[in-house]
């Protein structure tokens, strides 16, 4: 246990410093760069006009579509990392297994399909 | 003292020499990586590039550097100030993190945690969030859009990545990058793999928002989407940090698929060379791909993207991970290497 966490120590450091790293060059902009604030300058750019309204505003349910479809499909992935390399100890039995949860998911991704939840115009 | 010297100081001290032989290349490796592109997208349009700044042009990366640091820092009225610079540091470190598991040689990495890839894959996917933190938190709506169309671009992807690498670990049987490369001490498998390497590669193109997927960034329609707010080196930390991407997807594209460090023919003159050159050639070669690709195609439209992603190659990989997992068991070609 002691030998497997001493092994994630160099990306802790490595970590640190990276996080150390970009935190010095923001600072470096902020000590060397200059520094004349206008309101003009520091409003949000909408091509040269005021800004209409807030920035943070309705947009596409699609988003939220894919957001979903990404988390089932990605934990299918997770799911599927041990299988793929334990395939030769569970030989057969473990490969039509894993074939029957990618048939079921498969009938959800075609619903999804044939639902439209993939058409983008 | 001289025990606490030998027993901890010197091992850390060590370690971080070893990252700095690391971090130090790969920031050179990554400003010319931007000259590079200049300069090969000159050519290929009959243009000189960047030629004025020392010979040929070599010093402009660091011109370029110069420049942004002297530039002021411009943080929005309406911004989420604390997000708003947190962004840009976390697509910066994420980029260099990834490298702690690449093996550049035989037994030259950092760590060589035995779930290297997966520690890849999740470090990947979680630049997502620098770039919707800065979209979100410079509250104005190019950068809001553009973030949006970035996020379901990376998270689509991704999912094609996730597949494709699956299909390497069923040839593998192992999470170790090392093993993944020795693994191909035989045959790289880019030629039993090839669909997927096409897969991988141009799902690398999206995942690294690069053309033909650029739309997050498109100039015409976005002003360059989610770092529109971003000046100095906030900005320079969110170019760092996209470039450093792609050299980091193709140094995954070469473990992955071209063998790593492995010379192309197992004869004695290529395996004089030592690892790392093959290794540096190999990603040298798919970073001009990336240049290439972009100074050859046309944008594409944001409904095409997605419909590659999730109608090409999400069906394609998963029916070639299924096919592959097939052959592995019906024709007992079980990998070699056994935990």
């Amino acid at each position: 246990m002691e030998e497997l966490l001493l092994e994630y120590l160099p990306i802790l450091i490595f970590l640190g410093l990276a996080v150390g790293l970009s935190g010095l060059m923001v600072m470096a902009s902020v000590v060397v760069g200059a520094r004349k604030p206008d309101p003009e300058k520091n409003s949000a750019y909408e091509c040269g006009f005021d800004a209409f309204d807030d920035a943070r505003m309705k947009f596409d349910v699609r988003f939220y579509l894919v957001a979903i479809l990404f988390i089932i499909f990605d934990l299918e992935v997770a799911f599927l990392f041990p299988w793929a390399i334990t395939l030769s100890d569970i030989g057969v039995f473990g490969f039509w297994s894993m074939i029957v949860f990618l048939g079921i998911l498969t009938v959800g991704f075609v619903y999804e399909w044939r639902k439209g939840a993939l058409e983008w115009e | 003292m001289v025990e606490f010297w030998w027993s901890y100081a010197w091992p850390t001290l060590w370690i971080v020499i070893q990252i700095l032989f690391i971090v130090v290349p790969l920031l050179i490796v990554v400003a010319y990586l931007t000259y590079a592109e200049r300069k090969v997208i000159g050519f290929m349009q009959l243009r000189m590039g960047p030629n004025v700044v020392g010979p040929f042009g070599l010093l402009q990366p660091f011109a370029d550097a110069l420049k942004l640091m002297t530039k002021e820092l411009i943080i929005p009225t309406g911004a989420n100030r604390v997000v708003f610079l947190i962004a840009p540091m976390l697509t910066f470190v994420l980029a260099m993190i990834g490298w702690a598991v690449i093996p550049v040689a035989d037994g030259w990495v950092l760590s060589d945690i035995n779930v290297g890839i997966l520690y890849l894959f999740a470090i990947s996917s979680l630049g997502v969030y620098g770039i919707i933190m800065a979209g979100w938190a410079s509250n104005s709506k190019y950068p809001f859009l553009g973030a949006l169309r970035s996020a379901a671009q990376m998270v689509s992807y991704e999912v094609s990545i996730g597949f494709v690498i699956i299909t390497v670990l069923l040839a593998v049987g192992s999470l170790n990058l090392s093993d993944i490369v020795l693994a191909q001490q035989d045959v790289w498998f880019f030629i039993p793999l090839f669909p997927m390497f096409i897969v991988f590669v141009i799902s690398a193109l999206a995942e690294t928002n690069r053309a033909p997927f650029d739309l997050p960034e498109a100039e015409a329609e976005l002003v360059t989407g989610y770092n529109v707010e971003y000046s100095a080196m906030a900005f320079a930390l969110f170019f760092l940090g996209e470039y450093a991407n792609m050299v980091m997807m193709s140094g995954m594209t070469v473990i992955l698929f071209l063998g790593g460090w492995l010379p192309p023919l197992d004869i004695a003159i290529l395996n004089w060379v030592p690892g790392i050159v093959w290794f540096a050639l190999k990603v040298s070669a798919m970073l001009f791909v990336f240049l290439w690709v972009r100074a050859t195609l046309p944008r594409y439209r944001y409904d095409q993207l997605m419909r590659l992603g999730w109608k090409v190659f999400l069906p394609a990989s998963l029916l070639w991970v299924v096919v592959t997992a097939g052959a592995i068991v019906v024709f007992d070609w079980y990998p070699g290497i056994v935990n």
